[in-house]
């Protein structure tokens, strides 16, 4: 495990940093604290592949916009998608919520859980996390989950079990629709503006 | 069925590129600064002539609600304009697509309605989870500060104006419009009492409106074809063209743009192919996003899909993300797992969300599976009473609203899972003695 005492920006985000500092009005510098939340949680994954929010790293930031450490840590806790304690290497965020579930959410959980994990638990190997989260707005192209970066949609258990087998191969699935769709267009083409496709 | 010359959103699917050069083909960017010479008095009276109501979900006259921002505003107390790109209401999932392959609408938007206002700057608050939808509008806003759009002297207006991309981190709350505020000055997402309201003292305590992003993206094309135009599409007081995301049981969900008032069969035989199994199998339609109460199937399949269609069917169009349920749902199941949605999203400032949602979804899965006395529904419906109306924000009523809509129309459904278990009970008892 790395130290993080001594964290600091690397070079390139202590730039970004002032960036999104200057962004909002002088004086109002709290308002960074989320940007660079997510910078500091970004740049630990760089550092060690988990992308969390260990305590120096918040206190680095509240340091750095002169935020007692409390309330950047409030900030921290109070959005799910801050990590405050390590997570695997691919957090598997399964929507659960009820247009996915009316189209198979319980057989993408099922896909996961065949695999070895367990909801609200890292794998041994630490390679996956599991959640359950709520509408993550892609529901049109229900089931779905995003996995760090990335949504998959259009699930069915045959397909999550290959993303899932493909990702610790250390391949890379293909992104979005699984079922060759175009964004959230109908099945089998546009019903409206066909002359743009 | 709304004709392709009326479209708005011309790149919904994101089968052209999203870039400048692109938007700039398909219209956008074409003549701001003209649209912008009438003066903020006359875009907002032009905005009101088009009857749009505000797209996030309440509905509210959009034009209303710019006028109410001071007209000559102090310096030292600059106006805001806050874009909520939260969307995170289940079933919605218009926003993300305006916003990945139409942001210059977005943008342009947000110089057109900052100006109106008076707005020195709008900040786009988009939902955590949104992470390739922010890349791109975050390049998208690159480029157009590159090319002189916005930042000083936006289009060559001599008005300056900036836009500013701010990621949430996963909080449903911020979409309430002060609970958005709070999390832009760097708190917590926790809703404020109002009054006052934000036009008075929002963002930094300074004049803000808060807009949804299809109220705001619909602004530049309603302005060049007239509001006259937009006027004359929907019913009386249901004016426009409206972004529908139809999930669940359909054959090809879909996000579409449609004309208001469309009636739910048309719009669902047109565009997602039927229902799966065919029109019998359609047991009720969740017609505006997890907050708005289900409708039977009987009620809905001729009703005109807007504002006040819905709600004189004790529901609402809300975002028009319409959740489309068949025959094999578990209804009771799909309202508890709402339940459990408004438990986890609680921020738990206000005791009777706080504590009310957890309790109504406790109650709610027993009634899932029948474990439970049957005076407990009547229990569980006070309870929903005592959190709506009780909370600083929306989110108690919605949380109480689905709750109510599945015990006004499936009332049966829950007593006859009770009364099975009940005799379910004894069924293995009497096998025993049997043995």
């Amino acid at each position: 495990m790395t130290d993080f005492a001594d964290f600091t920006w690397t070079h390139q985000n202590a730039a970004e940093a002032e960036r999104l500092i200057g962004l909002y009005p002088p004086g109002r510098q709290a308002s960074a604290v989320m940007p660079l939340l997510w910078l500091a949680q970004y740049q630990v994954r760089d550092m060690t592949g988990v992308a969390w929010l260990p305590v120096p790293v918040i206190e680095f930031v509240a340091n750095q916009i002169g935020m007692p450490y409390i309330r950047a840590y409030e900030v921290a806790s109070f959005y799910t998608m801050y990590n405050l304690k390590p997570i695997g290497r691919f957090h598997v965020q399964v929507c659960g919520t009820t247009p996915c579930m009316l189209r198979g959410s319980d057989d993408i959980m099922k896909a996961c859980k065949d695999k070895g994990m367990k909801k609200g638990a890292t794998t041994a190997d630490g390679l996956f996390t599991l959640t359950e989260v709520e509408c993550l707005g892609a529901c049109a192209n229900a089931p779905m989950v995003q996995i760090n970066d990335h949504n998959y949609e259009d699930l069915s258990y045959d397909s999550m079990s290959a993303i899932l087998d493909m990702l610790a191969r250390g391949e890379e699935p293909k992104v979005g629709s699984q079922i060759g769709r175009t964004a959230s267009c109908p099945e089998g083409g546009p019903t409206t503006c066909k002359e743009m496709v | 069925m709304l004709a392709d010359k009326d479209r708005i959103f011309t790149n919904l699917y994101g089968f052209q590129p999203w870039t400048l050069d692109a938007a700039k083909k398909r219209g956008d960017w074409a003549d701001t600064k003209e649209l912008m010479s009438i003066g903020p008095d006359a875009l907002i009276d032009a905005v009101k002539a088009s009857g749009l109501r505000g797209r996030g979900g309440a509905g509210f006259p959009t034009g209303m609600k710019w006028s109410f921002m001071p007209k000559t505003p102090n310096p030292d107390r600059p106006s805001y304009l806050v874009i909520n790109a939260d969307e995170s209401e289940p079933g919605s999932c218009k926003d993300r697509e305006i916003i990945r392959h139409d942001p210059h609408k977005l943008i342009e938007g947000a110089l057109i309605a900052g100006f109106a206002m008076r707005a020195r700057a709008a900040f786009i608050y988009i939902r955590g989870e949104y992470i390739a939808e922010a890349k791109v509008l975050m390049a998208a806003v690159e480029e157009a500060y590159a090319a002189g759009l916005i930042g000083k002297n936006a289009c060559g207006t001599g008005y300056d104006f900036d836009v500013v991309v701010h990621r949430g981190g996963g909080a449903y709350i911020c979409g309430e419009e002060t609970a958005m505020i709070e999390s832009l000055e760097g708190k917590k997402g926790q809703p404020r009492l109002k009054p006052p309201f934000p036009a008075g003292a929002g963002l930094y305590g300074n004049p803000t409106t808060v807009n949804n992003v299809e109220s705001i993206a619909v602004v530049p094309t309603i302005l060049r074809r007239g509001p006259e135009w937009f006027a004359a599409i929907g019913r009386p007081k249901n004016e426009g063209t409206k972004l529908f995301q139809i999930s669940g049981h359909v054959n090809k969900p879909c996000v579409v743009e449609e004309a208001m008032s469309i009636p739910f069969r048309e719009l669902i035989e047109a565009h997602c192919g039927g229902i799966r199994g065919g029109w019998d199998n359609l047991l009720a339609v969740i017609p505006g996003g997890s907050s708005v109460p289900l409708v039977p199937a009987h009620q809905i399949i001729d009703a005109p899909m807007d504002f006040d269609a819905l709600r004189d069917l004790k529901s609402g169009l809300g975002t028009a993300a319409v959740i489309v349920m068949d025959k094999s749902t578990d209804i009771v199941r799909a309202i508890a797992r709402l339940s459990y949605f408004y438990k986890h999203e609680s921020c738990g400032q206000c005791t009777p969300c706080r504590e009310g949602t957890g309790w109504m979804w406790r109650v709610m899965e027993r009634l899932v599976t029948g474990d439970a006395e049957p005076h407990e529904i009547d229990m569980l419906l006070e309870v929903t009473t005592q959190v709506e109306g009780h909370t600083i924000c929306a989110l108690g009523d919605a949380a109480a609203w689905p709750i109510q809509g599945l015990i006004r129309h499936f009332r049966p459904e829950i007593e006859a899972r009770i009364a099975k278990r009940k005799g379910f009970v004894q069924v293995p008892a009497m096998g025993i003695a049997a043995e």
